[in-house]
């Protein structure tokens, strides 16, 4: 009898469980939709599951706030419906802040054309071991202008933890990236400060790529500086077709079609297959369709950074450790800044020559080692002189972003 | 807690209601129930049309998990709605469009009834158009304003007569938009000249839209829609398996893959204009698809269906992965069998 009571018991609880869990569903939802301009959406601590995505869209100066990082945590595990965690559209200066979001069935939470975007103390993450069935990316701000991600975690994605796509001015600071394929990724964005991160423990640290085929067709003008970027080593999780996928472990940075990108200040420390990758894109393999799209990375200046590297050979894995293990034979002794050497024929001075301001730029780095693929010859003459890469240029503005000063 | 987040919504609602009457514009006001807007006569489960209501179906409808559906239109008195062969109508503000989502008990046999289960108002106010879900009773008496929509079980029994059962989704206010967009504007989907241009029973007698709109003074200019472009029901047999298939994209994909959707950052464009056939993903990459793309390596494979993303993504049914993202989570077989078809039928490069 006893028993039966006990049984009835749980089961009321438990049922009160669910529906109290469905209420706070619909009241955040709701809260969302109902927001006034300038109102905060107050979410309150405590571990709550979401069965469906939740939705922002239209609104000004909207803050969304949890009690802290794992103190008000948003569960998307049980997901249903709905491609991302938290989706935010179409809105002026939003916050969110304070708060965990987990393991949503596509990406974390994603901003489309938000004019004045803030994520501050925010975690997002897939929990468990990494697994190419996690979603793509944790924070995900796609065509936004005035980008602020700061204090933030991003953890387990399967493309990149951060990842800023098609969008300007932005600054990324002060965030910690791990176990994810790419821990920050800019791609075809304007004006980029990425400074004072930790990204570790992912198959890539930091990415700038330029993608062909998009509407933001040429980014740039990116500085990465103060960061640590640190044991990227961990194996590729990325589901093929992704262009991350080919990014081979141990990778610190990789410079893909990107022109002018400063790199300084950084520590940049074992990743075991490179440092500094600068590469066109022509490496990828991928035929080029787009007329408008430039595959060449340029204007590239690397400085005042310490590069350190257990000696070893890279790890042999993928397409791009077969090129390093069978065309440029380092063998154990792998530089820390590699260059294709794909030059843009078209955009030579009368010398024939690459213009001072369009050239890839390596100095005043601490430990400083280079190499030049030549991979436009078939990897024929791989060259390790420094000198090719002994110049300056003139430094990138900070960005000016409007979300900073207010 | 519920009834105090309906009194709040009463309140937003009133306020704007208010907001709204000191425009002095031809707009409606927010109801809480479908019944109040008075779109329909007589037992409103009957979805009767009032005199100024007109009933109206498109060539080539999107999928909806089998749901069935009723669309009307209100344009306020005395106003017409401008032609144009190219894009959706620009309706004039205080129009009203309503979309009832219904299943057949048996789709076998009418006479064995039906149940309603939404009915999505898009009204056009004076600062653009709003989406409003309203959910059906059970009695089927009226339907009640769900602005964090909601879910609903349906079943019933198909053309072969299986059982089907599953958990129906009504999307939220924002998820309307996250179709009904260009360029972050709210905007309807479906009213244009290529979808309208077709028969529609009428209560008077069977006739062709356009024709029937252009006769009742409701189409401003538009002398030419006996020329008008049509898109076929990608159902239709005898119409070409490229046209079909198109069609299918077209109403199925490309409201929000196109250059002004929210699928834009995809770079992936599904509307009958795209001619770029990289944009159309033949041998396009992915851009975020994620897990999205099945380690596959392009959008669309001429020849090989098994190696599309485009495929592979209407296959599926996990939220992360399927396409369309939304209104979705039953797979729909016949859809999938054509563009499989389609992309069969090319010739490998």
């Amino acid at each position: 009898m006893n028993r039966i009571l006990w049984v009835i018991n749980f089961l009321v609880v438990n049922i009160a469980f669910l529906n109290a869990q469905a209420d706070i569903e619909k009241r955040i939802q709701t809260d969302m939709i109902m927001a006034e301009n300038g109102s905060t959406v107050q979410i309150t601590e405590g571990v709550f599951t979401m069965s469906k995505s939740i939705s922002m869209d239209g609104k000004k100066n909207v803050t969304i706030k949890g009690k802290g990082i794992d103190k008000t945590i948003l569960s998307f595990k049980g997901q249903v419906a709905g491609a991302e965690g938290i989706k935010i559209t179409n809105c002026e200066n939003i916050i969110l802040e304070d708060l965990t979001v987990q393991d949503s069935k596509g990406d974390l939470i994603k901003t489309m054309h938000v004019k004045g975007i803030t994520f501050r103390r925010v975690k997002a993450e897939w929990t468990g071991k990494p697994s190419k069935t996690n979603g793509s990316y944790a924070l995900y701000p796609v065509q936004c202008e005035n980008v602020m991600i700061d204090s933030c975690i991003a953890i387990g994605a399967s493309d990149a933890g951060i990842y800023v796509g098609q969008s300007k001015h932005i600054i990324v600071k002060n965030c910690t990236a791990y176990r994810n394929v790419a821990g920050i990724e800019i791609e075809n964005s304007l004006y980029a400060d990425v400074f004072d991160n930790v990204s570790t423990g992912n198959t890539g640290g930091i990415l700038v790529f330029d993608l062909p085929n998009l509407v933001q067709k040429r980014g740039g003008y990116v500085r990465v500086f103060n960061n640590v970027i640190k044991e990227n080593n961990f194996s590729n999780f990325a589901p093929k077709g992704n262009i991350v996928a080919s990014v081979p472990k141990g990778t610190g940075m990789l410079i893909l079609a990107t022109n002018n990108v400063e790199i300084f200040n950084n520590q940049i420390i074992n990743n075991k297959t490179t440092g500094v990758s600068i590469i066109s894109y022509f490496m990828t393999e991928i035929k080029i369709k787009d007329k408008d799209y430039y595959p060449y990375p340029s204007a590239i200046d690397i400085h005042d950074n310490n590069f350190e590297r257990k000696k070893g050979r890279v790890p042999f894995n993928g397409r791009f450790a077969k090129i390093y293990w069978f065309k440029l034979k380092f063998g154990r002794n792998v530089p820390h800044v590699v260059y294709d050497g794909v030059i843009d024929k078209k955009a030579l001075d009368t010398n024939g020559q690459t213009k001072p301001e369009n050239r890839i730029c390596v100095r005043n780095n601490k430990n400083q080692t280079v190499a030049n693929m030549d991979a436009a010859n078939g990897f024929k003459n791989v060259s390790r002189d420094p000198n090719q890469f002994d110049c300056t240029l003139e430094k990138i503005k900070a960005v000016d972003n409007f979300t900073a000063k207010n | 807690m519920k009834k105090l987040y309906i009194f709040i919504a009463t309140i937003f609602i009133i306020n704007l209601a208010t907001t709204f009457k000191q425009d002095n514009a031809p707009t409606h006001s927010y109801k809480e129930k479908l019944s109040e807007y008075g779109f329909f006569e007589g037992k409103i489960s009957e979805q009767q049309p009032a005199k100024n209501v007109m009933p109206y179906t498109l060539n080539a409808p999107l999928f909806s998990d089998y749901a069935y559906k009723l669309r009307f239109v209100q344009l306020p008195d005395n106003q017409q709605v401008a032609y144009n062969a190219d894009s959706v109508f620009q309706f004039p503000k205080g129009t009203a469009i309503i979309k009832t989502f219904y299943y057949k008990n048996d789709e076998r046999n009418d006479k064995k009834g039906r149940r309603l289960i939404e009915t999505r108002v898009l009204l056009h106010q004076e600062n653009g158009w709003v989406s409003l879900p309203y959910i059906w009773n059970d009695d089927q008496t009226d339907a009640v304003l769900e602005v964090t929509g909601g879910t609903t079980k349906v079943a019933w029994r198909d053309a072969q007569g299986a059982k089907k059962e599953f958990e129906y989704i009504v999307p939220n206010m924002n998820q309307c938009k996250g179709c009904h967009e260009r360029n972050g504007v709210m905007t309807p989907i479906g009213p244009s000249a290529r979808q309208l241009n077709g028969d529609f029973k009428y209560a008077d007698g069977t006739e062709n839209q356009l024709i029937k709109w252009k006769n009742a003074n409701v189409l401003r200019g538009g002398e030419d829609v006996k020329n008008a472009p049509k898109l076929v029901h990608y159902d239709d047999a005898t119409a070409s398996l490229d046209a079909r298939a198109r069609a299918y994209l077209d109403i199925n994909c490309a409201h929000c893959h196109n250059k002004t959707g929210p699928a834009q950052t995809s770079g992936l464009l599904l509307d009958w204009k795209t001619t770029d056939s990289t944009a159309y993903g033949f041998y396009k990459t992915p851009i975020a698809a994620g897990r999205g793309s099945g380690n596959l390596k392009f959008d669309i494979v001429p020849g090989k269906p098994n190696e599309s993303i485009l495929v592979y993504r209407m296959e599926s049914t996990d939220p992360g992965v399927m396409m369309p993202e939304l209104s979705r989570s039953q797979q729909h077989t016949e859809g999938v069998k054509l563009i499989k078809e389609w992309i069969k039928s090319m010739k490998t490069n």
